[in-house]
Order: structure tokens, then sequence, then C-alpha cells
């Protein structure tokens, strides 16, 4: 019976099963370390620039403070039974089989030390109860895990407990910002926003410059004179976005998607260029003073424009932020018009629009995709859309089955709440983590090998910046194209018949016929 | 990091872009191409340039559909593609085409 059981399995697919256990090998990930952030982009967010002589006492009365003053984080600390549930369930270590990636022992690195100086057992008896003394090599190594956790929360929803690692990662990397010992990724795209609006530090006069050459495409392949505003007073929503839509493709494109639904709806908006960021990286490195910097940057632009409502478009932690914090941070929104949700999701409204019968779809023009979907971390497990339970599930798969005809899901265990993460998120999305966001991709990249082997699957939809970017990096490592990652608005986009729209193939010559039609036009694809 | 060039030390970050824009020569690209296994030829030199004079309008590299658009008009539309771009510059056309034209890296979530 064993046999013939491993024979149906192999017979099966040959695809590697996505949420196979990895093969134990310690120490394997220990030399992984992003690069530390120079003295000014720490001090910029009111941090030490680099490690003080006195950064064991700074770093264990920080520990002390966030224990006290964050009861979450401390019962956390204090709860964990090792009953083993979580071992399993991370990407980072299914991908690299590092035992420490194991979220339970990534946590015990920071516990360790907790129990040390925090609790009597710890005091008097260490050895016994796993209490770590504070050193340069147990800073080292939280710097080094602590940034193969994508805070993605996936290992939360296994633990029976609910012990959350992500607050643990963020709490772990705000205690080395406070010794000096940040993450250079992060920290300088924080000040970016602080300087110059966005992460990108794309500037007023090159973001009008973008948004205007994005205007002339979108007329030139569809006769339809679709809008971008920037900085216009007086317009009803303000868009906020990731800097990544006016940037990269297939951001890009869902961007252009936003502007057609806006069109096709009758609204006004606009982009802020003061607040030209959805992304708000203060959440990555755990920081709630960075992190309200941020969000308050968001209220000037709503209060200096004028506007009623605030949508955010497609970014996963961006969401996560403001869902849950833009109020309490960022408030009050008094001002805005009570009857909208504050914030709105760029997908709570195209699904709307598409309810009300406002937009003219057909769906025929997506027929050249077979799409799966790709829930990102950050919306599926840390907030909501819409009215009901699981919106944030079901109103992204809507809206694509709603324009597409050829959806089909990934194996059960990867979707939804049990999502996988695309391996660069909460801040690992640089190049000096590639190694580790390879290992971390690899069980979404094999969930995504068995729909293309079961269904013919051609490409995967994702409503977050750093999930598309990654993506897009990772595809050819694992055999896909660069561009089998899509926008969902890059889909509603295509599939939408603006009134007054002229296809440019129906107008142009011979010669231009393997251009596809802008509005059924497959992405150019990949990031930068 | 920091390049060598001619007896002078060009300062660098440590992915190998300069950190003193100030100091970029075109023997510097041609340097920094040959430590990114690249051979610069006219039509890498194209997008290169384009790059800079993008930047010294606007002080940022530009979006990637904007470069796609100019390298369409200057070198055909068979060319004016991403995945051109990428058999040009192999680890993708913004990040190390930046490098090489002495730009600063796009950051974020690109």
């Amino acid at each position: 019976m064993v046999e013939l059981a491993i024979d149906n399995k192999i017979s099966r697919t040959s695809v590697e099963d996505p949420l196979a256990p990895p093969c134990m090998t310690p120490g394997a990930m220990a030399g992984s370390k992003p690069f530390v952030a120079a003295p000014e982009h720490n001090i910029k967010l009111g941090f030490p620039g680099e490690l003080p002589d006195d950064w064991k006492e700074k770093a264990i009365a920080r520990m002390g403070y966030l224990a006290e003053t964050n009861r979450a984080f401390k019962v956390y600390l204090d709860t964990c039974m090792k009953c083993g549930a979580c071992t399993d369930k991370c990407h980072y270590y299914m991908g690299s089989g590092d035992p420490k990636n194991m979220p339970v022992a990534r946590q015990d690195l920071l516990r360790g030390v907790y129990r040390r100086y925090f609790t009597f057992a710890g005091k008097y008896f260490p050895k016994l109860v796993g209490a770590v003394d504070l050193t340069k090599e147990v800073l080292d190594d939280w710097y080094s895990y602590y940034h193969q956790c994508s805070e993605c929360r996936r290992c939360a929803v296994f633990c029976p407990i609910g012990i959350d690692t992500a607050e643990i990662t963020m709490a772990a990397r705000d205690i080395l910002d406070h010794v000096g010992v940040g993450q250079k990724y992060s920290n300088e795209i924080i000040g970016k926003v602080m300087d110059v609006g966005n992460n990108l530090g794309l500037n007023a006069k090159a973001l009008k410059a973008t948004m205007e050459d994005l205007e002339e495409d979108i007329e030139d392949e569809t006769g339809v004179a679709v809008r971008i505003p920037v900085d216009e007073k007086g317009a009803d929503i303000l868009l906020i976005t990731p800097s990544a839509d006016f940037f990269a493709e297939p951001h890009i494109d869902g961007l252009i998607g936003y502007a057609k639904v806006f069109h096709e709806a009758g609204v006004s908006w606009t982009v802020s260029s003061y607040a030209s960021e959805a992304a708000n990286f203060g959440m990555f490195i755990g920081s709630e003073e960075n992190m309200a910097v941020l969000c308050k940057r968001i209220q000037k632009a709503a209060k200096d424009l004028g506007v009623k409502r605030i949508i955010f478009g497609e970014c996963g932690h961006a969401w996560r932020v403001a869902y849950n914090f833009l109020n309490t941070l960022g408030g009050p929104f008094d001002f805005l018009d009570q009857n909208y949700p504050i914030p709105q999701h760029i997908l709570e409204f195209t699904w709307g629009e598409l309810q009300k019968g406002t937009l003219n779809i057909d769906k025929s023009r997506n027929d050249e995709y077979r799409l799966t979907y790709h829930d990102s971390c950050n919306v599926a497990r840390a907030s909501r859309m819409g009215d009901e339970p699981g919106g944030q599930f079901e109103i992204p798969r809507n809206v694509l089955k709603a324009v597409t005809n050829n959806y089909f899901e990934m194996p059960e265990g990867t979707t939804k709440e049990q999502t996988l993460c695309c391996g660069g998120g909460g801040g690992l999305l640089t190049d000096d983590l590639m190694d580790i966001r390879k290992k971390g991709a690899s069980p979404r990249m094999h969930a995504l090998k068995q729909v293309e082997e079961d269904h013919g699957v051609t490409h995967m939809v994702a409503i977050c910046a750093i999930c598309k970017t990654q993506f897009a990096k990772m595809m050819p490592e694992f055999g896909f194209e660069r561009d089998s990652i899509l926008s969902v608005h890059q889909l509603v986009s295509n599939a939408l018949i603006m009134e007054g729209q002229v296809d440019e193939d129906d107008e142009d010559d011979d010669d231009m016929d393997d251009v596809p039609a802008v509005s059924g036009a497959p992405a150019t694809g990949g990031s930068l | 990091m920091a390049y060598e060039l001619d007896g002078a030390t060009i300062e660098a970050d440590e992915e190998g872009y300069i950190t003193d824009l100030g100091a970029w020569t075109p023997e510097l690209a041609g340097l920094i191409a040959k430590d990114e296994n690249i051979e610069m030829d006219d039509e890498r030199w194209e997008v290169v340039n384009f790059l800079r004079d993008y930047y010294e309008e606007y002080q940022i590299a530009p979006a990637v559909r904007v470069l796609i658009k100019a390298v369409k008009k200057s070198m055909g539309k068979e060319k004016g593609n991403n995945k051109y771009l990428y058999t040009l510059f192999p680890y993708g056309p913004a990040k190390q085409a930046c490098k090489i034209a002495g730009l600063p890296k796009p950051t974020g979530c690109v």
C-alpha cells in the first residue's frame, strides 16, 4: 500500500511539492546579511549613526521598553511552548533548510536574550531556560536572521496560540536601529520619501513629465484622452500608489488600468507629488515613529489638494499600513467624505464599478492568458477589503474573473490565508539579499509550476509592487518568462473598452501587425 | 569599493555605483562595464547617453517605458522592447545601465 501511494504521487506530477519540508542544513544562511545603513541614513530616521560603546545597555533598554509598552510583544516572548507547528511553514526555511529560519528558532534569537534580562528564571538559572547573554555575536545573528523574515505572518496562521513572528522581527529590527545597526535598503528609502516624496526619488518635474508621456501613450493606443493628473487641486480622489507604478513594468500597466477605470467611472482624481508613495518602509523596520511621519504626508497632501477620498493602488504592505494605521498614525481624516471607506483600495473601487456596470468589458481580449492569482501576504493576512470577511481574497478574484476567461487556483495550502510570500517582502527586495530572495521564492514558484502543468497556466497576477518586482526577477530563475507576472489592473485595462476607443491596430498599416493592440497588449514586462 | 583608472581612484558604493557623479568619464564607463562583463558597443552607448541626458534634465533615471520608447525611436521597433534591453544589459536595463552611466541606483520596489 505504501509503495502504491508513493508511485501514485510520482506519476501524478513531476513537479516538486511546493510545501515539501527541506533537507535541514544548519548554518546554511549564516552568511546572509544585507548592507548596513550609512550613519547619515540612520541619523535622519532618529537613530544613532553607528554602534555606540554602550550598545548592549541600549539594546536591552530598548527591548525592555518594547516589552513594557507593547503587551503583544511581551506575550509573544513569554508564551511560546515549542510545539513545533510553525517550523516548516516559513518559505525561507523551506527554501534554505537553515534551522534558524524555522520561525520558532528565529524568534528564539530574541527570546533567549529577553529571558536572560527580563525573567526571574533567566536571571538566576539561565542555562535551565535557554536564556542567552547579549553579545556581539548574538547581535550579528539578529541582523542576519531578522533580515531573512519578510514579516508575512504565514507561520502565525499555524501557531495555536497566535504568536505573530512579524511583530518579533519588527521589534528586533527596531532594537537594531536603536543601536545604530540599520539596514541600508530600508533606511535609505525612508529618508528618500522624507526628502522627495517617494522611494524612487522621483521629483515633481520628472513625475509630471512621466505621467504626461503616459497620457500620450494611452491616447495614441486607444484614441481616448485619459488623464493622469498630478497635484490637481479640487479633485475628488487622491490616489496613493507605489512609486514603482510610475516607473517599472508590469506595475505601470496597472497604473494605466487605474486611470482608465477612473476615466470610465467619470470621477476626478489626482496623484500628489508630495505623497507620491504608498509604500511605508517604516513598518518593515518596526518604527512607529517613522511610519507615522510617512502617514502624515498623506494627510497633508489630502488637505492641501482638498480631496474628498483617498484610494490606494496595488501595493501589499502599503495596504497593510493604510488599513490598520492610516487613521491612527496619519489622521484625523474628518475632512474627507465619510460616506466612503477611509482609505479605500483600488480593487474595491473597480469591483464596485464592475458591479454597477459602468465598465464595458470584453473578456476575450485577455484570452491569450491562462491565469492564476498570487495572494500578496500583507493583503491576505494583515488587512481586509470590502464589507465581508475574506473580501481581501474574493474581491481581487472577482475582478480577475470579471475581466478574463481562463482563471485557475494554485494548490490548496498556498493561497488565501495560507499564501506563500513572494520572497522579497518586508524590506528584503534588495540585490544584496538575492540568495535568500531566490530561496524564499521557491515554494511559490513550485506552486506555479504545478498549475502550469495541471492547467497550462501562462501568467501569474499580483496586487503588490514588491511581489511584481520580485517575481519578474525570479521567474527566469525557475524556468518562466520574465514577463509572466502581471498587474490585476493591467488585465482590467486590456479588457476595458472605453467610450470612443479605437484600438491602435484598427488604424495601423501592416508593418505594425506585430505590435499588439494596446487594450489587449501583453506586458512587455520585467523589473529593472 | 572603488575603481582605479589611470592612477586615479574613483569611489563607489558596495554595489559599484560611483558616489561622486561628477567623476564619471566615458573611460570609467568602459571600466565599470568590463566589471559587469559587458562589452560596450554603439547601441549600449546610445542607452547610456540617453540615461545621462535624461538625468541631466530630471535628476532621476527615466521610467523603463520612457527608455523603451527612446530606444524604439532610434533603433527601430524590433529593438524597442524590454527583452532586447535585457540582451544589452542582462542584469536589467535600468540598474545595470545606470551603474555604467554613473547614475545613482534606482531604489524602492523596482
